[in-house]
């Protein structure tokens, strides 16, 4: 059989072309075995308020937000405060915003605002610091906003600690789980182990079924609103946009994503 | 060769040693264990095979596209959807983890680490459950 060198190139190459055909079809004809699921919450750019105006209404020693949320998440209670681990957790107004004291203004200071603890969580920042140290992307900003942590991936190095402004990150010093009550411990939810990184993951598992952040749930007073800031209509844009608000450390450059009003 | 003898000699007996275990143990595998699956459930998530040759790269797909991506509902082979989720979905119908999950691996001696942190589920006792699908 006579064959010129150009028949042979043009077989040659529609021969390549024909293997491509197959996986090109496949991967058009797949239909997508995974989704968000009917039901979820989706948002845009995730946020929350803290109302310590309406806090401070609710009575003495009221700690629903924090109890609702470790026992949703089975955060370990453990007493030596050295390996503490928290996701959410009420502090003095000097430790939340630190430098903004003033011995003339300090005497300004509503008294009722001076003696409540205010509540802090992780700030879920526009620009997280945590993310930009993690050498494993173990900790990683979603497209909606949540800076969300894999603790498949956490090795536990601890930069991220270091880099967060708010210690909004505990370390599992130690296994947590015998500090995890068994009758309370909420089986439809992982532990974490020793060596991993731990925070608030703005609920998550619980946008995801269509439910809103267990302290926000859990709050009667309904001091901390959770919502999505891209869409005006929600009732966190509405609130920012009649109330002054501030957050925490902004002069960082985080864009911490957790707004106070005070 | 020089010393053709001394070295094949020594060749041979270098061999047995090595293959030593081999022979000590020939005709004593251990036979693979019985799994109770616990659950009336005739199909899992995907076909049995599927899920026996490869159920650790499903289970990882999923961490990934939960975790990662966000996404948390599968839409198996068969149509049905399921939630991606250990210790939600899987160990509903696998309820004996002991006797499932950890005597294959104890035989295969493979030791993953889902356990550290997801819950494993509390176990039926074994008057409570009957009739539970066992398989060989």
């Amino acid at each position: 059989m006579n064959s010129t060198r150009r028949r042979f190139l043009q077989v040659a190459g529609l021969s390549v072309l024909g293997l491509g055909v197959k996986p090109a079809c496949d991967a058009m004809a797949a239909e997508p075995k995974v989704s968000v699921g009917p039901e979820a919450l989706v948002g845009k750019r995730w946020a929350m308020i803290v109302d310590q105006k309406k806090c401070i209404k609710e009575e003495e020693g009221c700690k629903k937000c924090v109890d609702a949320c470790h026992l949703t998440h089975n955060v370990p209670t453990i007493p030596n405060a050295k390996d503490e681990v928290k996701w959410i957790w009420q502090t003095s107004l000097e430790h939340a915003f630190p430098g903004t004291q003033s011995p003339v203004l300090d005497g300004y200071v509503k008294e009722s605002l001076k003696n409540r603890p205010l509540i802090v969580l992780c700030n879920h920042c526009d620009n997280p610091p945590c993310v930009r140290v993690c050498p494993v992307q173990a900790t990683f900003r979603r497209p909606d906003g949540i800076v969300m942590m894999d603790y498949h991936r956490c090795i536990g190095c601890r930069f991220c600690m270091a880099a967060c402004p708010y210690g909004a990150r505990s370390l599992n010093w130690r296994d947590p789980r015998p500090f995890i009550k068994t009758e309370t411990m909420n089986r439809e939810y992982p532990t974490r182990t020793r060596g991993v990184v731990e925070k608030c993951t703005f609920c998550f598992e619980r946008l995801s079924k269509g439910l809103k952040p267990a302290c926000v749930e859990a709050c009667k007073e309904k001091c901390l609103i959770f919502g999505d800031l891209e869409d005006p209509k929600s009732e966190v844009s509405e609130v920012l946009r009649k109330n002054p608000s501030i957050q925490r450390k902004p002069h960082l450059g985080t864009r911490p994503q957790v707004y106070y009003i005070l | 060769m020089y010393n053709a003898g001394k070295i094949i000699i020594g060749l041979i007996i270098f061999l047995g040693l090595v293959t030593a275990p081999f022979w000590y143990n020939k005709g004593k595998a251990s036979p693979p264990p019985k799994l109770e699956v616990g659950t009336q459930e005739k199909q899992c998530v995907e076909p049995t095979p599927f899920m026996k040759s490869s159920h650790m790269q499903l289970l990882n797909e999923w961490r990934d596209e939960v975790v990662r991506n966000g996404k948390r509902v599968y839409t198996s082979s068969t149509g049905k959807t399921y939630e991606m989720s250990l210790q939600n979905t899987c160990t509903k119908c696998h309820a004996k983890k002991t006797q499932f999950c950890d005597r294959c691996h104890t035989y295969m001696d493979s030791a993953p680490k889902c356990w550290d942190c997801h819950i494993a589920p509390v176990e039926p006792t074994a008057t409570g459950q009957q009739a539970a699908r066992s398989d060989k």
